[in-house]
């Protein structure tokens, strides 16, 4: 169980452009294991989302290497902080996307598809239009059609931060609960310290850009029941609060 | 029509005033617009019985009706509308079809889209009709001819306003795109062009009236049958009846070869592109 799923070691990563140069990354080294949920947290800015891009190879890193488990390395989901459902295609046609991309598209996955979207509570909207689903439900199909793809490896960038506060919980809990039950390894990016601290195993902490790991803390929460709630009520919850709370705000008071 | 709501339930009776309003000002602004149409042709028609003015010039409604009638029976109408119609038609497929294909290609390559924006900008800016007598010595007096004419209007315009249409769809979108695995090629066939139907439909709508703009100028120059024909001939020879009635028959062409795209744009927008539209 404990093998690495994805190793980062001394990752670095600079934009150009004629104005200048703006590092993004420096040394970013981590590891994270298989059926890990990992939280990252840093100030806007920093190169969060960038680190991403490099995870799913949508950029290179200029110095250091990424490291994918070979069964994990096409299999990588991307949930974007929008849902961009196309507006011109249908719930279920939005969902099947990736396949339809990747030529995978078989009756099999269809029927994948559909077991999702009932067990998302989706079905009844499968042939609506996105523009007729609430913040909340697109976020979920969105979701769908990122796990359609069957990833090992869930990459999500601040899914829920275009969510209104009651959704972002709901929504935050359903999705939470979801990835964890299917075990996939997932790695989350959020500005929301407590939903980092009630979601994940492990909240990797980044200083302001160009970004460094700051700290790893590993979460334990004695809980009662499973729901993001019970983890919000957990007695360790606040200390871990205030900890990522301090590390964040030194970030801002540095920056000054 | 309306919400669900709206629907479903008796309306309310401040509903129901609002909607006899809404209805009573619609009714009155048609009314007011034939009124304007009604008056005008009357004064002119009166005018020119009065003789102040010398229909030698002016034409008047009547002679018009006469004129169009005359040109219905000899045939002359079908030939000339029918030449220009089609002149039109093949001029704006050809623009949207060669525009749409250039617009890809600026925008799948951004190195050729850099190297050919100063031209399209002042190909653009160029006014065309000083191309024309060009046309004419290279490609004679033909249909070709006005075809070329009718598409040197608007082919560069619609380049631009298509690229700058495509550029404009969202990035984040097209990262999706590439997260899912796809290619440039793939966010072009499944992003760039679904989300642009509703740019490239206006475009087309511009398209459909500067072909027809185009058309024209070439018969003006180099015709021997088409409405610009008929204009020209007509004045030259001073039958200023015929050019009324040439005018007043382009002017009809014009809103209904609008309004096709339109309804085009009106079923698009009812149907939302529902599958044949994602290609
Ligand atoms: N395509 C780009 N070109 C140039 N600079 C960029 C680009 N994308 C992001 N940046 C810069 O890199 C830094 C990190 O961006 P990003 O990774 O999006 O931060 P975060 O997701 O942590 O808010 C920011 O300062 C941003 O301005
Ligand atoms: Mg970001």
């Amino acid at each position: 169980m404990n093998q690495p799923i994805l190793t980062c070691r001394d990752v670095c990563f600079s934009y150009h452009s004629l104005t200048g140069e703006t590092q993004a990354l420096t040394n970013i080294s981590f590891q994270i294991n298989r059926g890990e949920f990992v939280a990252i947290v840093g100030p806007s800015g920093c190169g969060k989302s960038t680190l991403l891009s490099l995870i799913a190879g949508l950029n290179k890193p200029q110095s250091g290497e990424i490291i994918l488990d070979a069964q994990a390395s096409n299999k990588i989901g991307y949930m974007l902080q929008q849902d961009h459902l196309f507006e011109w295609r249908t719930i279920l046609k939005n969902i099947l996307l990736g396949p339809e991309i990747n030529g995978t598209l078989t009756k099999e996955k269809e029927e994948l598809a559909l077991k999702l979207l009932s067990d998302y509570g989706l079905f009844k909207f499968k042939d609506k239009k996105p523009g007729e689903l609430s913040g909340g439900m697109k976020q979920r199909a969105a979701l769908i059609r990122t796990m359609v793809m069957e990833p090992e490896l869930l990459l999500l960038d601040e899914p829920f931060s275009a969510l209104d506060y009651q959704t972002r919980l709901m929504v935050s809990n359903d999705i939470g609960q979801i990835i964890k039950k299917s075990g996939i390894t997932a790695v989350l990016i959020t500005h929301d310290l407590s939903e980092a601290i009630s979601l994940s195993d492990r909240i990797i902490v980044l200083s302001r850009r160009p970004a460094t790991v700051k700290r790893k803390i590993a979460v334990k929460l004695t809980l009662d029941g499973d729901s993001l709630l019970s983890a919000r009520n957990a007695p360790e919850f606040k200390d871990y609060f205030s900890l990522l709370w301090k590390e964040i705000s030194d970030e801002y008071e540095n920056s000054k | 029509m309306n919400t669900k709501t709206a629907n479903n339930q008796k309306e309310s009776p401040a509903q129901q005033l609002y909607i006899k309003k809404h209805r009573q000002h619609h009714h009155f602004i048609t009314l007011m617009r034939f009124l304007v149409l009604f008056l005008f042709l009357l004064i002119w028609e009166m005018a020119a019985r009065l003789e102040l003015i010398d229909t030698f010039f002016f034409s008047s409604p009547s002679m018009v009706v006469s004129c169009f009638f005359k040109m219905l029976f000899d045939g002359s109408f079908f030939s000339n509308t029918g030449i220009t119609l089609l002149e039109t038609l093949i001029s704006f497929a050809l623009i949207t079809a060669f525009s749409l294909l250039a617009a890809i290609l600026l925008w799948y390559s951004r190195t050729l889209s850099e190297i050919f924006e100063p031209y399209l900008v002042v190909l653009n800016s160029l006014p065309k009709s000083a191309l024309a007598p060009l046309f004419i010595v290279w490609l004679g007096t033909g249909i070709d001819t006005i075809i070329v004419a009718g598409i040197s209007v608007a082919i560069f315009g619609s380049i631009i306003s298509l690229y700058t249409g495509f550029k404009h769809v969202d990035a984040e979108k097209l990262k999706l795109i590439y997260t899912l695995g796809g290619s440039r090629f793939t966010a072009l066939k499944k992003v760039v062009l679904p989300a642009s139907v509703p740019a490239i439909l206006s475009n087309m709508k511009v398209n459909i009236g500067l072909a027809l703009v185009g058309v024209i100028i070439g018969e003006f120059l180099a015709a021997r049958r088409g409405l610009g024909y008929l204009i020209i001939y007509g004045s030259q020879v001073f039958q200023l009846n015929m050019v009324i009635t040439s005018i007043i028959i382009l002017c009809v062409i014009a809103m209904a070869l609008y309004q096709c795209i339109q309804f085009a744009e009106h079923l698009y927008k009812k149907k939302n592109g529902q599958d044949s539209l994602t290609i």
